[in-house]
């Protein structure tokens, strides 16, 4: 018998909002927008935490500009504030090197972390997404209950095809969904709020490609007054995340 | 203590098991420790020990008098490309302090640190002893 998976809830338990940027498609933008996400709302004042589960490719501590932050034992491991979020991602343990696991390994390796991480009391835990519809999503959804999603597209047909597949998942297992997002967008289009509509998706807004925005990477300060994070605080004022809690 | 959330996760375990099987008084856990995740069992014991105390204080006289029995499990591993089998503990000294430490808290972290000794691939899996195990429960009904 597993013992892990039965104190996940626990784990789970002060957290008001868990909020999964998914989007199945690959090189669309969720880290992005679950980092500037996590550091907008705390800006706002709100308590955050932010988990990254990428473990093959994970860069929400490249946006941090994560430096000498670790993690601290203290009845299990409290994760560090890095501009404020509470930050927990598999780069402590896998320091820049490759993290070639399997699905099952991949399965171990987010129960252990939801059972050994104490977030403490938290407004939202914003959680960055690996691209991909299989076990990380699967286990998001078995274990982190209650999670909305806040699924990121591009204008491309190509990106599109596979954020319709996740929408599709999601509303067969009646997962809420916060709404879609199109990033980086460039000329005017229609394809993707067709496609929000189409399976009864709210479509939240787009984000400008902001060429720009890589300059500001590592450094959250210059990230928050790019043109990407002021379209995505737009996006932000029309849901209801910033509704206080009662 | 990263011990202290295994050790709690453990008791939660027991407990719920034991309400689903209604069992009125637990009388002994078998819990068995894979080798790969080193677990430090003074430490385990300590915590599993303050854990009951505090659950017995808050009236749940179930698990007052339950024996914990505790059993290392040796890890092994097995290459998925080569089928070369060694135990964890022939390479482990191999392992720095921080490659230790990081299996220790995400045994998956050994797909990072370690590789088969006979072809170096890292797609090996982890057969036997990987971390912490409820193997039985005892009680009466």
């Amino acid at each position: 018998m597993d013992p892990r998976q039965n104190i996940i809830e626990k784990r789970l338990a002060n957290i008001n909002r868990l909020i999964a940027v998914a989007s199945g498609k690959g090189g669309v933008g969720k880290s992005l927008i679950a980092t500037t996400l996590a550091l907008s709302l705390s800006k706002k004042g709100r308590k955050v935490g932010l988990l990254d589960l990428d473990f093959q490719g994970p860069s929400a501590h490249v946006i941090l500009g994560l430096k000498n932050a670790y993690p601290k034992e203290e009845k299990g491991i409290v994760p560090p504030e890095v501009h404020g979020i509470r930050f927990m991602s598999i780069v402590y343990y896998v320091k820049d090197e490759p993290s070639p696991l399997r699905g099952t390994d991949v399965s171990n390796a987010i129960i252990e972390l939801l059972a050994i991480t104490q977030w403490k009391k938290l407004d939202f835990l914003v959680v960055d997404m690996p691209p991909g519809i299989g076990d990380q999503t699967l286990d998001l959804i078995r274990f982190m209950k209650g999670s909305e999603f806040l699924v990121t597209t591009t204008p491309s047909k190509v990106a599109l095809e596979t954020v319709k597949k996740l929408l599709k998942l999601l509303k067969e297992l009646k997962i809420p969904i916060m709404g879609l997002i199109e990033n980086m967008k460039m000329f005017p289009s229609s394809l993707a709020r067709e496609q929000a509509k189409e399976l009864s998706v709210p479509f939240l807004g787009e984000i400008s490609f902001d060429r720009y925005l890589e300059e500001a990477i590592g450094n959250p300060n210059k990230l928050l007054e790019t043109k990407f994070a002021r379209d995505l605080n737009v996006i932000l004022s029309k849901t209801n995340l910033l509704y206080k809690s009662i | 203590m990263h011990e202290w959330a295994l050790a709690e996760a453990v008791i939660s375990t027991v407990v719920e098991t034991s309400k689903k099987e209604k069992v009125k008084e637990i009388a002994e856990v078998k819990i068995k420790i894979g080798e790969l995740q080193q677990i430090d069992e003074e430490i385990f014991r300590f915590a599993l020990g303050e854990i009951i105390k505090e659950m017995v204080r808050d009236q749940d006289s179930s698990l007052e008098n339950m024996k914990i029995k505790i059993e290392k499990e040796p890890s092994f591993l097995k290459c998925r490309v080569c089928g070369h089998e060694w135990s964890f503990i022939s390479q482990s000294k191999k392992l720095s302090e921080d490659e230790s430490e990081s299996i220790h808290f995400i045994p998956e972290a050994a797909y990072v640190y370690i590789r088969c000794p006979k072809c170096k691939s890292p797609d090996f899996e982890i057969t036997k002893g990987r971390g912490v195990w409820i193997d039985s429960i005892r009680g009466t009904r």
